[in-house]
């Protein structure tokens, strides 16, 4: 067992002695975070709202200082009809509310309809469509009069009611970080030694090759469970994810997650002879096809079919869905438990193809 | 010497921080001469000949090639001096011809002189068949004798060659350097590096750095009387020994 | 006793390329052989079928009396390897590898610390610095010691002396003769031919092929033509007078000299006047003993 320990302890050197590894294994999970968290945001924040009234009644100047007390919306003036193109394309507004001279009058009859116009009028600036969409939502939402409008739905957003969209991209994150430190930094070690020729050393000892493999594994596998913790700690206390749900599910699905990282990372391994290419591989077999199609930057629903279909076989995709159910909605173990068998099974499958391709190349 | 030296070089040197790589070197090359550039590993050798290419400015000290200065014109020196190692050669991927083509667009040949030298080049090594097959296909020493042939594909006045025979069988070698000596007839200038001693013997002269400065320098027959050493190895060895430095 | 090592007609493929081609030969116990020959030659491919990384398209090898398909295990724990590369870890201080490769056979350095300590000694002052810092000498001295810390029944050094300078090529192989006089089995191979003569017993391969084994002094002793070396002023023009000259039928050249390989009939004294005419000056011709070398040559158009 000696010669095993003072393998983890050589791969431990290894990591440990090149700064860019230390630097991406630790620095970078916090960085994410903190990046998605505050900087880079998905939620709507400042509107900019044009008024057009040609006659400000009472109600019109309401609707004004809501639209200036909305946190989402900024209040940006009266303007003139004849203004409404030059402020839009300006930029000095993404919205401009136009109210017909008679709001006031219609509003009050709701079943007067004297020329078919309407009586409010949204103009978007929809070159940034998210903008837009979330924009109008808002202003519809304060448009829409409850007084008048009794049968108007009223929305209530569950799980995220802030809308905070650092929730969202967590688990993605997560999904990402634990597949570049586990089979990204694993592959290349392995790599690495059969470009400078020690992996024939070793091979040409007792030590079983599993062993080998194995004891690399360790220090990765470690890493990533710092990673977890920091990455959770994070979540919760700088973030303020509630996670109301398992957060032993959270964990025993990492883990899970991180044996299949591993097991990629070998995989990559037995078809990469240098480091370059392992970094190619890497790159195109898994962090696009992550990215794009895991469901951590775009919906899976939104997809067309055929992604869809191709989604399913992203290890990330279901882990990332399974982190959002008990992350954020806080739902019990039993709620992901389809997603932990599909993980699972790709988990073993992929064990098995490494380990098999693995000990081929030894013949 | 009749003529003006091709290589020039006085008090060379070059520091990298308190470590001092060349120490005032001083040596010259007459033109058509094969010089042979010798030293340990870690003695300079590599870094005096980066600054002879023009690849790296001297600290100190002066020299020109070709008549161009290595410290003022490394751009010119590079357009006129022919470069070969183990390491930089021919592209695998590409034919013989294609390979020629490039190198010859690289050194700024015309279109009808590229054709014109690509024929002569290939009717000398007997390569005619050869010429569209894919460098990587060829044996080892073709690939060796096209790769000089490319490297003097522009004429140059000065070719360097770094260790171009590492690890070839001994046919093979001694072809290589028949090319090296036809090319030396021919008016120009070889500065080669080797590790093999009985190649030192081909040379004209020879210079042994050890630790950074020129220890010997002269012709091998003159250095063999001077030591009392049957062969350039046994010179090389007993001037290699008192090397100082570990690197 | 068992030989330790003895291959029979090992061949190995690659796609359709033979990097080896029906090899024979053995190596008795305490012996220090060569394998000399270019790259190419099919050197390496030979020492992993050896060292069971990889298996043989056709044929059998023994080490130590064990067969290297059916007992590789067996194999992997008695010897040791040195592949073409130092296979050290360059972010490993010098010491810091050396405890590894102990480890890795499940040994401790101070068990076997006197069969390294001659070539350890030398390093130690250092034993702190990363391998990756030590000059090309050195680190193949470190090397070696990795490969012997186990006390290894056979060594397998696959050009060690390969882009090492002259005089550290020199050492290296001292260091080899004194672990030859501690019983060690040594197989080494090299491109250079003028290591040969410092084995007990060498292969000539090129091309996939072995050309002939035997001692250096065997091998030489198989050059049967006359041989003689040529030297004189204008050395270039000299080989090419000699190559037209009648009753030559070679004309190499050799260091200081060329050698000339002559057909029956050649007459020196008329050779030399012949030359004499042409203007040559101060010619010298004697006949020699050939080397490795001639005979490398020789075999090697044999074979074509």
């Amino acid at each position: 067992m000696g010669g095993f320990l003072s393998f983890v302890k050589k791969e431990t050197l290894h990591i440990v002695r090149d700064p860019r590894t230390m630097l991406i294994a630790l620095l970078m999970p916090v960085v994410q975070i903190l990046l998605f968290g505050f900087a880079i945001s998905t939620e709507v924040n400042n509107v900019n709202v044009a008024v057009v009234a040609p006659r400000p009644s009472e109600t019109i100047r309401q609707i004004a200082m809501r639209i200036g007390a909305s946190s989402y919306l900024t209040f940006k003036g009266f303007i003139p009809a004849s203004d409404i193109d030059r402020t839009l394309r300006a930029g000095d507004a993404d919205a401009v509310v136009v109210f017909a001279d008679d709001y006031d009058r219609r509003t009050a009859d709701p079943a007067s309809k004297p020329d078919g116009k309407p009586a409010v009028q949204l103009i978007m600036d929809a070159s940034n469509t998210n903008t837009a969409a979330a924009g109008a939502g808002y202003l519809r939402q304060l448009l829409t009069n409850p007084e008048a409008f009794k049968a108007a739905p009223e929305t209530r957003l569950l799980f995220n009611p802030q809308m905070k969209s650092a929730y969202n991209f967590v688990p993605g994150i997560m999904g990402l970080i634990f597949i570049l430190i586990c089979a990204i930094l694993t592959s290349v070690s392995i790599v690495r030694e059969k470009e400078t020729g020690t992996m024939e050393v070793l091979l040409v000892s007792p030590v079983r090759p599993l062993r080998i493999i194995l004891a690399k594994m360790i220090p990765y596998f470690t890493l990533s469970c710092l990673n977890l913790a920091s990455i959770l700690l994070l979540a919760r206390y700088v973030l303020d994810v509630p996670m109301s749900g398992s957060v032993a599910g959270i964990v025993g699905m990492s883990l899970l997650y991180l044996a299949l990282a591993l097991a990629l990372g070998l995989f990559i391994s037995t078809i990469a002879d240098t480091q370059v290419t392992a970094l190619i591989i890497s790159a195109i077999l898994m962090l696009i096809p992550l990215i794009m199609l895991s469901g951590m930057v775009f919906p899976i629903e939104n997809m067309p079919g055929i992604l869809q279909a191709v989604s399913c076989i992203i290890p990330a995709r279901w882990y990332i869905d399974a982190i959002r159910k008990l992350m954020i909605e806080g739902l019990p173990f039993a709620d992901v438990l389809d997603d932990f068998f599909i993980l699972a099974a790709m988990t073993a499958a992929l064990i098995g193809v490494a380990l098999k391709k693995f000990n081929d190349k030894l013949e | 010497m009749e003529s003006e030296p091709i290589i020039r070089v006085r008090e060379l040197s070059k520091r990298f921080g308190d470590f001092t790589a060349v120490d005032r070197i001083t040596f010259d090359v007459a033109r058509g001469e094969i010089f042979g550039f010798l030293g340990a590993n870690g003695a300079g050798k590599t870094t005096a000949m980066r600054m002879l290419c023009g690849l790296s400015y001297p600290t100190s000290g002066s020299g020109t090639v070709a008549g161009f200065d290595i410290a003022r014109e490394g751009e010119l020196i590079k357009r006129h001096i022919g470069y070969m190692s183990q390491r930089f050669s021919l592209y695998d991927d590409l034919t013989v011809m294609e390979n020629i083509r490039l190198y010859g667009g690289i050194y700024g040949l015309s279109r009808r002189e590229i054709l014109r030298r690509t024929a002569a080049l290939l009717e000398r090594l007997d390569f005619r068949a050869e010429r569209h097959t894919r460098v990587g296909r060829l044996p080892l020493g073709w690939k060796q004798k096209l790769s000089f042939s490319v490297a003097t594909l522009h004429r140059p006045q000065v070719v360097f060659l770094d260790e171009p025979t590492g690890g070839v069988d001994p046919v093979t070698r001694r072809q290589f350097w028949e090319l090296i000596y036809e090319a030396a007839a021919e008016g120009t200038t070889l500065f080669v590096t080797t590790h093999y001693m009985d190649e030192a013997e081909y040379c004209s002269r020879v210079s042994i750095m050890v630790d950074g400065q020129i220890r010997a320098l002269g012709a091998p027959a003159e250095l063999k009387r001077h030591y009392g050493a049957r062969t350039m190895d046994e010179v090389f060895r007993m001037l290699a020994r008192e090397a100082k430095r570990t690197e | 006793m068992e030989r330790a090592i003895t291959a029979e007609g090992l061949t190995k493929r690659y796609g359709s390329l033979t990097a080896l081609d029906s090899v024979s030969f053995a190596v008795e116990r305490g012996e220090l052989f060569g394998l000399i020959g270019p790259d190419g030659a099919g050197k390496s491919t030979l020492f992993r079928l050896l060292t069971t990384l990889l298996a043989p398209d056709a044929g059998h090898a023994e080490v130590d009396g064990f067969d290297t398909v059916k007992d590789y295990r067996a194999i992997r724990r008695r010897v040791g390897y040195m592949p073409g590369r130092f296979s050290l870890y360059p972010d490993l201080s010098v010491e810091e590898n050396l405890d590894f490769f102990a480890a890795l056979f499940g040994v401790r350095v101070r068990d076997n610390y006197d069969l390294i300590a001659p070539i350890y000694r030398q390093i130690e002052p250092f034993r702190t610095r990363r391998a990756g810092r030590l000059s090309g000498g050195m680190k193949q001295k470190l090397a070696l010691c990795c490969a012997l810390i186990h006390r290894p029944s056979v060594l397998f050094l696959d050009e060690p002396t390969t882009g090492v300078d002259a005089v550290s090529r020199n050492e290296f192989w001292e260091m080899l003769d004194d672990l030859r006089q501690r019983g060690i089995t040594t197989l080494v191979s090299t491109p250079y031919m003028d290591e040969a003569e410092r084995c007990d017993r060498i292969a000539l391969i090129n091309t996939a092929r072995i050309l002939g084994i035997d001692s250096p002094k065997g091998i030489v002793a198989r050059f049967d033509e006359p041989l003689y070396a040529l030297s004189g002023e204008r050395m270039y023009d000299l080989l090419l007078a000699a190559r037209q000259s009648p009753g030559i039928r070679e004309c190499y050249t050799f260091g200081e000299t060329h050698h000339l390989i002559a057909e029956g009939g050649f007459d020196p004294v008329a050779f030399l006047r012949s030359l004499d005419e042409k203007g040559f000056q101060r010619v010298a011709l004697h006949p020699i003993r050939a080397g490795i070398e001639d005979v490398f040559m020789k075999l090697m158009h044999h074979g074509e």
